[in-house]
């Protein structure tokens, strides 16, 4: 996206044009509360235009300057009736009221930590009670005047050492509180250095603390977070391979010669930014590669003794002499991922230009074709920013390696269904349960393509409804001969007397064509009936990914009762005395969680 | 670069901050005679200007300036060093 690449003069000084040109695209609407500490104005209005060129469309509130602590704590009403999705508490070091002095003990130290956390923990709890979204707060730069020099960040009178137990506090908060998210401020302001970081002329004239530069840092950062949390993190890095994962070219070197390994300084970088990508495979990103090359070729360059990565890290590996766009298409098709969850890496200029002009939806960081730069500019992009890690992006890259091998098995027998039974699969199917919101939250957000209403819902959100007895939701997980493939489907159905209105339903298409559609209606249709629902109602609303569920309910039976002339909305129903249960080849089990 | 060449200069600056493509600067133009030049307008003038020139306005130099004339001056002075 270009407005990732404008600098921050051109950002600002265009705001109101750019504004108007993003316009358009800006469909998907957040409310965003900012309470700062600081003037706010132009993280805000950076945070506008990158959100808006993500396709979001942001309305913000701001606090006056400096109450963010009243507007939280003595009138949260403000924000509660703003009806914010998200609060983001703005602080810098310089709204630290505990600062010790040079003289304190380690008793009066401890006493100013607690107190200064303790003003914070009032800030987030009134939010939770009265708002109840989700809170992003920044933790604290260092403070740039540091009195004892080094000594600051060892003594009890240090406003550094100070500075890193508060950010602890902060970190121990958030990990116990999962409404509560840290931006890692300290890293933007030493990433950019204190001096490109603080403006002191605008904090006298502006009370506006950072520079431009920073400023943008602030809301990229932001962006990328809240960008993560609405369901646009990245799923898969698409690698080049020759002068990108190595040095030289494996069709004229031969494996033996490309450079990797250690003999060599640029031997050294590719063997780093190797280790970088099998560092982003192990938290969740698909890895898979698009080279012009013999596939022989191409695939012996990972034999080398050397090499970081091997074949099995690879979901995907594409290597012929195809335009390269067709072959990331092909790539999105077999891995069922959306182009937009997709980022490409290729030291060749002239690649990432066709690929970004082929297919715009694809993120292609501008690498340059020095590979000692790789990790940081990939680190830069922000691309595979999370807020959480669960269970499943820890074994995803695992889980893919293993659908392969079901594909594989499935062209083995006589028809579909002898394979489906021979995959022995269980599923587990039950009301929305505590250990798993946080995961039903994360998939949620980030289905697109199995996603009837392609609604978003906060944690918060999902909490209430399993609180909610108006409500029927619905987990499901399935498991087979391959292995667990985690909670993988989620249906929000509203009771409204005697009708049921499916609100929400989405599935992982890593479970594609194997009924589990077909069980989860079952347990749906149980559980409705049980609760003296007569009729079940189904909507559909087009995107532009999730075609593939348009005659969803249809397949599954319901009547549909109306349509939208371009079949872009439709609305279905289902009489449950009328149903019978059609699952045939997944084991159901229900946990007694009620 | 005399002062009337920086007016001219910073005219299409102010245009698109102030989002107006059809705005004339002129000596005695200001903050109450120019449409939508508050405060919030300024600092990204500020910024904009900084930028352009390559200078950093101190800590109270802006705040005495009457009008664009006066800020033309300056920008000369900083960034060319002599009126």
């Amino acid at each position: 996206m270009l407005v990732q690449n404008f600098s921050v003069e051109h950002l600002l000084q265009k705001y109101k044009q750019i504004r108007r040109e993003l316009t358009p695209q800006a469909k998907v609407p957040v409310r965003i509360a900012v309470l700062g500490g600081v003037t706010t104005n132009e993280v805000v209005n950076l945070l506008e235009l990158l959100l808006m060129a993500e396709g979001f469309q942001p309305v913000f509130y701001q606090s006056e300057y400096n109450k963010y602590y009243e507007d939280a704590v003595l009138e949260p009403e403000k924000i509660r009736d703003f009806q914010a999705d998200i609060v983001y508490v703005h602080t810098h070091w310089i709204n630290i009221e505990q600062f010790p002095s040079p003289a304190c003990t380690e008793t009066n130290f401890q006493e100013r930590l607690q107190a200064e956390v303790e003003r914070f923990r009032r800030i987030w709890q009134s939010l939770q009670e009265a708002v109840g979204c989700q809170i992003i707060q920044n933790n604290f730069e260092h403070p740039p005047l540091p009195v004892l020099g080094s000594l600051d960040s060892v003594s009890f009178g240090g406003q550094t050492r100070f500075v890193y137990e508060l950010n602890l506090q902060f970190a121990r908060a958030a990990q116990a509180n999962r409404k509560l998210l840290i931006q890692d401020l300290n890293a933007l302001a030493a990433g950019i250095g204190h001096t490109q970081w603080h403006d002191w002329g605008r904090w006298y004239s502006y009370k506006m603390l950072t520079t431009p530069e920073a400023s943008l840092l602030i809301a990229r950062s932001l962006a990328a977070m809240i960008g993560a949390m609405l369901g646009r993190a990245k799923k898969c890095l698409v690698l080049d391979l020759d002068n990108t994962l190595w040095g030289g070219v494996i069709g004229d070197d031969g494996m033996e010669r490309i450079q990797i390994g250690k003999e060599t300084g640029i031997a050294e970088a590719h063997t780093a930014f190797q280790r970088y990508c099998l560092a982003l495979r192990e938290r969740g990103i698909l890895l898979a590669v698009c080279s012009k090359n013999d596939l022989e070729t191409a695939k012996s360059g990972f034999q080398h003794p050397d090499s970081i990565l091997k074949l099995e890290h690879f979901a995907a590996f594409k290597a012929n002499w195809e335009p390269k766009h067709e072959n990331i298409k092909t790539i999105a098709a077999e891995l069922n991922l959306g182009l937009d969850s997709f980022v490409f890496v290729d030291d060749n200029p002239a690649e990432r230009a066709i690929v970004a002009a082929q297919l715009p939806m694809v993120t292609v960081p501008e690498v340059g074709s020095d590979v000692a730069l790789f990790p940081a500019i990939l680190q830069s992009s922000r691309c595979f920013e999370t807020v959480t890690l669960s269970k499943e992006d820890l074994t995803r890259a695992e889980d893919y390696g293993v659908n392969a091998t079901r594909a594989a098995l499935a062209s083995k027998f006589a028809n579909y269904g002898e394979y489906l039974e021979s995959l022995q699969m269980t599923a587990e199917i039950d009301s929305f349960a505590p250990v798993y919101l946080d995961r039903i939250t994360q998939l949620i957000n980030k289905t697109n393509q199995f996603n009837l209403t392609t609604r978003r819902y906060t944690l918060a959100e999902i909490e209430a409804i399993a609180r909610d007895p108006d409500y029927i939701a619905l987990y499901g997980r399935l498991a087979d001969t391959f292995g667990d493939n985690g909670l993988i489907s989620v249906i929000i159905g509203r009771r409204e007397r005697t009708s049921l209105h499916i609100d929400l339903w989405i599935m992982s298409c890593r479970v594609l064509k194997r009924d589990m559609e077909l069980a989860m209606t079952d347990a749906l249709v149980e559980r409705a009936r049980s609760r003296g629902v007569e009729r079940i109602v189904g909507y559909y609303s087009r995107t532009a990914r999730n075609a593939m569920v348009q005659s969803h309910y249809g397949k599954l039976g319901f009547t549909l009762e109306t349509a939208a002339e371009d079949e872009s909305q439709s609305v279905w129903s289902l009489a449950v005395s009328q149903y019978s249960p059609q699952n045939k080849y997944i084991q159901t089990r229900t946990l007694v969680h009620e | 670069m005399n002062s009337a060449s920086i007016i001219q200069d910073l005219t299409p600056i102010f245009a698109d901050i102030l989002d107006q493509p059809d705005l004339q600067l002129n000596p005695d133009s200001n903050a109450s005679n120019v449409e939508g030049w508050d405060s919030l307008a300024h600092i990204n003038l500020v910024v904009a200007i900084e930028k352009r020139y390559h200078i950093k306005f101190a800590l109270g130099e802006l705040q005495d300036l009457r009008n664009v004339g006066e800020m033309a001056a300056l920008i000369q002075t900083k960034a060319y060093g002599h009126q």
